[in-house]
């Protein structure tokens, strides 16, 4: 399997609000020896419906996924709780039914997030001349870190990219109040989360805060935004594909000319 | 004690405006989460003990009748008294009458959440006895009419300046002008007021960190010895505990005790680890005349064989709510019964009821640190998704969020009529955002822009991006 054939897992929040993040995904794959390609049939993994205990409307999106992305080598997401919910919460939600618990775990045995894919399982070492001139921090998000062991593999390559300086962030590890509905349903309790997260990075220095999943990114960028902070916040995807001409989250398109 | 779990939204605002708490949580937040790592990285074998205490545990739950009822075979072999109670009413009687037996005026208590949980104290005080905390903490909370914020921290949500007021308040044979600030000064004054009482107390109720069934001994585990003075001096000790603290031998007890203070206070072990088995024996320098155990079953029982079986694992050390961000936001009070944090989440709809308790299980991000640092490895998550399956198929989430869902699902499983419908919003919020890049407010989106700026789109969707990308590149790839 010399150019194994990869189906990207676009993930609802790219597809809607930062597509930058899908075509940095697809270059550093082809850049790792892949074909890639885009199903159109796919909306989300549907972390929604479950995460609110509905079993029901999440196993027919599981289904309609599972039957998008059957045929790829692999699938891979630019998020680690997209990923982790192809991962680690498909074979559970389908464990009593013979028909969709094999093709669950199939696809859950072949599903990965992206950074860690292009290192464990494509063996990138670094990117070659990707320069971005930045004192950059990074936030690790929860279901990344904890159900896939994504920590170190971000690290590996942003280190290789020419200009960036990474200063580790205190509290990396702690969830910056996102969770999805959560931070609609409790959002007095996400704002403070994610206060405490901002107040973190500020206190860094940085002028860049980069991160694996848009959902978190769009968090802590929005707060950083309010707050005034001159901190830009990016997927690290685009950094390390070197697709940064574009705004990062949260700005403004740059005026033509300027 | 009557569950407030219902009142969390409206609790956790309160809380999260009192700067005061704020403060607290921070201190506590640093305090234990820095000594557990300490700790724990100069014991290799930490990760492996865990496993050992998560399947000894479960062993036990597997045969927990079997051992209970060797427990109380060695309780009685020994000399005590095993009292079961189905429900706190039964075990608050069991208490009362054998402080009757003996015509107790004064019960000094060491820290006990299952004593909380039977809303024992009021109980007490109704029926003309006099309770006395002697753990700092549960004394403290015990002159303000306070119920514990933390199982094993019971006045974490106090800063000193509170304490000290409420000792001026509440003890008022003092000097006024004394000095107050240190947490030496409150130790001292407490322990010379506590130590009278002590020596009056004609009962003391202890709750217990394990039932050991192989010796019949109860254990527990305490830093300020008061737990020792409250269960040797006087002439009864009724320890008061709930059946899942059951563990099969002394050895057992080793295992679990090398995880517990390491989780707990980040210490390798508390100051004092006590184990008694029966009352005084003829030639004992010490010890009660009599001893009694009441184990509270107050629906555990009905958990077990179910997907909240794990609950029962818990040694309530804490160290998952020492470690969580919505906890640390909100503190204890905020979940309204004797066990918050993401142990209280995943536990207190089982013993309270899902009506009362269905928002606990949903104030979780599901990041995953407390199953990260649970000793006993419950998967805490895994248990609040339990119950948020049994929540929505009894449909009490509110009715809004559940319309949203179900429109939002209808979408998410029809490709085509999603992709129309993201890509007419798509375009026209990037459209309106475009300028300044995200938003300061947005119809229906108020929940997250009360706080926060929303990040606009860019124009058009990755899906519509994509598509015209591959027809710009089809004829010279072809
Ligand atoms: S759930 Fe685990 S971490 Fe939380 S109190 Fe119980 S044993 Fe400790």
């Amino acid at each position: 399997m010399d150019q194994p054939r990869v189906g990207l897992f676009v993930t609802c929040l790219v597809d809607l609000f930062r597509p930058v993040i899908g075509f940095s995904a697809v270059a550093l794959l082809e850049r790792a020896g892949c074909q890639v390609e885009v199903p159109t049939d796919q909306t989300c993994c549907g972390q929604p419906a479950y995460n609110a205990g509905d079993l029901k409307n999440s196993r027919s999106i599981a289904q309609s996924v599972i039957r998008a992305f059957e045929d790829f080598d692999y699938i891979v997401a630019p998020s680690g709780s997209c990923a982790g919910m192809l991962r680690a919460h498909y074979p559970d939600l389908f464990k009593d039914d013979p028909e969709w618990s094999p093709r669950a775990n199939h696809l859950a045995q072949r599903t990965h997030e992206l950074i860690s894919f292009l290192v464990d399982i494509r063996g990138m070492a670094s990117v070659e001349n990707v320069g971005f001139e930045a004192q950059a921090t990074y936030h690790d998000s929860c279901s990344g870190l904890r159900e896939l062991g994504v920590k170190a593999q971000p690290r590996r390559l942003l280190a290789t990219v020419e200009g960036l300086d990474l200063n580790e962030l205190p509290g990396a590890e702690t969830c910056c109040g996102f969770g999805g509905t959560f931070c609609i349903k409790y959002p007095d309790i996400s704002n403070r989360m994610v206060a405490d997260k901002t107040a973190d990075i500020t206190a860094t220095g940085a002028d860049l805060l980069l991160a694996g999943d848009l959902g978190c990114l769009m968090n802590m960028a929005g707060k950083l935004k309010r707050e005034g902070s001159t901190t830009q916040a990016r997927h690290v995807a685009e950094v390390l594909a070197g697709m940064t001409e574009g705004p990062a989250i949260g700005e403004p398109e740059k005026a033509p000319g300027t | 004690m009557k569950p407030q779990s219902h009142l969390f939204k409206e609790n956790a605002k309160k809380a999260l405006n009192d700067a005061n708490l704020a403060r607290a949580l921070n201190n506590m937040k640093a305090g234990f989460q820095d000594k557990r790592r300490a700790t724990i990285a100069k014991l290799p074998e930490f990760q492996d003990l865990r496993d050992q205490a998560r399947d000894l545990k479960n062993h036990t739950l597997e045969n927990l009748d079997f051992y209970l009822s060797r427990f109380e075979d060695r309780v009685t072999e020994k000399g005590g008294h095993v009292h079961w109670a189905r429900t706190p009413a039964e075990a608050r009687e069991a208490v009362l009458e054998i402080c009757r037996s003996v015509d107790a005026k004064t019960v000094t208590k060491g820290k006990s959440m299952v004593t909380e949980e039977i809303g024992l104290n009021d109980f007490l005080i109704e029926s003309g006895l006099t309770p006395i905390e002697t753990d700092l903490g549960e004394y403290i909370i015990q002159l303000r009419h306070e119920l514990p914020s933390h199982i094993i921290a019971p006045a974490i949500h106090l800063n000193k300046e509170d304490v000290a007021e409420t000792f001026r308040e509440n003890h008022t044979q003092l000097d006024p002008n004394r000095r107050l600030d240190q947490v030496q000064d409150f130790t001292d004054e407490a322990r010379a007021i506590l130590r009278q009482k002590f020596q009056s107390a004609d009962v003391g109720i202890t709750g217990a960190n394990f039932l050991i069934a192989e010796t019949g001994s109860t254990v527990i585990v305490t830093n300020e010895g008061n737990g020792d003075l409250t269960q040797v001096l006087p002439k009864v000790h009724i320890v008061v505990a709930s059946i899942e603290k059951t563990i099969p031998t002394l050895e057992d007890s080793a295992t679990i005790l090398r995880v517990l203070a390491r989780s707990a206070t980040g210490q390798e072990y508390s100051t004092y680890t006590t184990f008694s088995t029966g009352p005084r024996r003829p030639g004992d320098l010490d010890g009660p005349e009599q001893f009694h155990v009441v184990i509270l079953d107050n629906g555990r029982s009905a958990l077990l064989g179910t997907e909240a079986q794990d609950t029962l694992r818990c040694i309530r050390c804490g160290a998952c709510m020492n470690h969580c961000p919505v906890y640390g936001s909100v503190g204890g009070h905020a979940y309204g019964w004797v066990v918050p944090g993401p142990i209280g989440a995943a536990l207190d709809p089982g013993l309270i009821g899902l009506e009362e308790a269905h928002d606990l299980p949903n104030a979780s991000t599901f990041c995953g640190k407390c199953a990260e640092v649970c000793p006993m490895k419950i998967p805490l998550p895994k248990i609040m998704h339990h119950w948020r399956v049994k929540e929505h198929e009894a449909k009490l989430s509110p009715p809004r969020f559940r319309q949203g869902l179900a429109m939002w699902a209808w979408f998410a499983r029809r490709p085509r009529l999603y992709r129309l419908g993201a890509n007419a919003a798509i375009g026209m919020l990037g459209r309106l955002g475009a300028k300044r890049g995200r938003f300061a407010k947005l119809p229906l989106a108020g929940g997250w822009t009360a706080h926060r700026d929303l990040p606009a789109p860019s124009r058009g969707t990755f899906q519509q991006q994509w598509a015209r990308h591959k027809r710009s590149q089809a004829p010279s790839s072809s």
